[in-house]
């Protein structure tokens, strides 16, 4: 991507500040890491850390027929949700291939606050777009709100620091209150296994909210250790885990997907392929012994050496000393236990199929 | 930034110790903190013989993996097992515990040619 079409977060300058590396990530100039992806690792598992979510985009969708309109746009069941409250969901093509995985809350009899990722703003909202119909309404607002996700055990004791007299809400719930400048929109969801919540204010109040929790014991982190934090619970990265060429289904993420609900797009193809089973499942593969680190892309072979596929994910994961991937496999080679070898430039790990996640965060979310 | 005097250097970030006819290779100081946590070092076969430039072993962080090129001509006669079992030598001791192979030098001017730690401090500033 040019230069000129780098977007800067609200916390930009906050980051530089603070010393971060910053690098180029999804049309964002994002900090990687500030001291090191095993240092802010450990302490989102271990005590809190936060990150700089600003660039994820937030949709307002509005308007009498919001909800079954939602519902045919998305492949969870929205209906499923009372006020307050929040789910992990995808935008499907017509061919039932994710376009972007989201997190969609109820605030609302009609009103919906969706969070989408960096990259897929722009095609969301004009696939959405091209799809309203009634008196629905959507607004993007991404550009309005800076975002910061407060991640780790520590992360419920930070928050009552930083904000007395407020509430978190339940596990993937949603509160607004007011704050300087306007309202913070709060999500108890994480992308990183651990107990925590994301914290959504003005644009204008980013840098001083994100000071805030730092001082309240949150440590500043980066891209990279959100990378291995939620390779770690096989979260999927849209983009690398997820593309519009495959579907929840063969994702293993069929859990997020309502088939009785009524129609919604895509929903021809994955209700044929859960009736069938998916040709190819995405596993998560764990190194039986040590070896180089497993990354995006590198080859993937059975044990007579033929090449079956390519790693969608890797990376050393910190917690477990362990090379950890998930990849798109052919069913056979799905089952668990299933030896697997990970080409890294030219020498061969072996590695095994095994039951996600990798790993138990200590603390169960509340 | 640790840059010893007594070394040479590539600007490529490889530290050379010339020893009689023997040169140790590794990683600066200032090397190991740009990459963070090594987390693995993949070594080259004793007996493979390499030309300036060329990618000879490879030093891994969490997020990255980075060639190391040999800074001269020469063939590797030892590499760091060490560093090969605990990979965090190369950030803890770039210097000392945590060098990466040894070559028997053809040219002993091609060490000349290299940065002296003068010319490596200005280089990464």
């Amino acid at each position: 991507m040019p230069v000129s079409t780098i977007q800067s977060t609200p916390l930009e300058k906050l980051h530089v500040r603070l010393g971060a590396r910053m690098v180029p990530f999804a049309g964002w100039n994002m900090p990687v890491q500030y001291t090191s992806i095993m240092d802010e690792h450990g302490a989102v598992r271990g005590a809190a850390g936060i990150f700089d979510i600003s660039h994820m985009g937030q949709f307002i969708v509005g308007g009498a027929g919001a909800l079954e309109w939602l519902n045919k746009m998305l492949a969870n069941n929205v209906a499923k949700l009372g006020d307050g409250q929040g789910q992990y969901s995808f935008l499907l093509n017509e061919a039932g291939g994710v376009i972007d995985d989201l997190i969609v809350y109820r605030t609302g009899e009609n009103d919906f606050f969706l969070v989408v990722n960096a990259s897929m703003i722009e095609e969301d909202f004009a696939w959405m777009a091209k799809h309203l119909t009634g008196d629905v309404t959507l607004r993007n607002e991404s550009p309005l709100w800076a975002g910061m996700a407060v991640q780790g055990p520590e992360s419920a004791a930070a928050f009552a620091k930083a904000c007395p007299g407020q509430t978190l809400p339940p596990r993937n719930g949603i509160v607004r209150f007011p704050v300087e400048g306007g309202e913070a929109v709060v999500c108890r969801t994480g992308y990183t296994g651990e107990d925590g919540f994301e914290f959504f204010c003005p644009a204008g109040e980013g840098e001083a909210w994100f000071e805030k929790f730092i001082e309240c014991g949150a440590k500043a982190c980066g891209l990279g250790a959100r990378d291995s934090l939620r390779l770690e619970m096989c979260y999927p990265l849209n983009g690398s885990d997820l593309s519009p060429q495959r579907t929840p289904i063969e994702a293993g993420l069929g859990f997020f997907v309502d088939l009785e609900k009524g129609d919604f797009i895509g929903r021809e193809t994955l209700a044929k392929q859960k009736a069938e089973g998916p040709a190819e499942k995405l596993v998560a593969l764990a190194y039986t012994d040590k070896g180089a680190p497993p990354r995006s892309h590198y080859p993937l072979e059975d044990a007579a050496g033929n090449v079956i596929s390519e790693l969608s994910s890797g990376v050393l994961s910190p917690s477990l000393g362990q090379g950890i991937a998930m990849a798109y496999v052919p069913a056979a080679l799905s089952k668990l236990g299933t030896e697997l070898f990970v080409d890294v430039r030219g020498r061969k790990f072996p590695a095994k199929v095994v039951k996600k996640p990798f790993y138990k965060p200590a603390t169960a979310k509340a | 930034m640790n840059v010893p005097q007594n070394l040479r250097y590539n600007s490529s970030h490889e530290w050379v110790l010339l020893e009689g006819d023997i040169a140790t290779v590794g990683i600066s100081d200032h090397a190991q903190e740009e990459l963070t946590d090594v987390v693995f070092v993949e070594l080259p076969p004793v007996g493979k013989t390499v030309d300036v430039g060329d990618p000879t072993a490879v030093v891994e962080s969490v997020k990255a993996a980075s060639d190391i090129y040999a800074p001269i001509s020469g063939e590797v006669v030892e590499v760091n097992d060490a560093v090969e079992a605990d990979p965090s030598l190369v950030n803890t001791d770039p210097y000392g515990k945590g060098w990466i192979f040894k070559l028997k030098v053809k040219n002993a001017a091609q060490v000349e040619a290299l940065l002296d730690a003068a010319g490596y401090e200005a280089l990464i500033g």
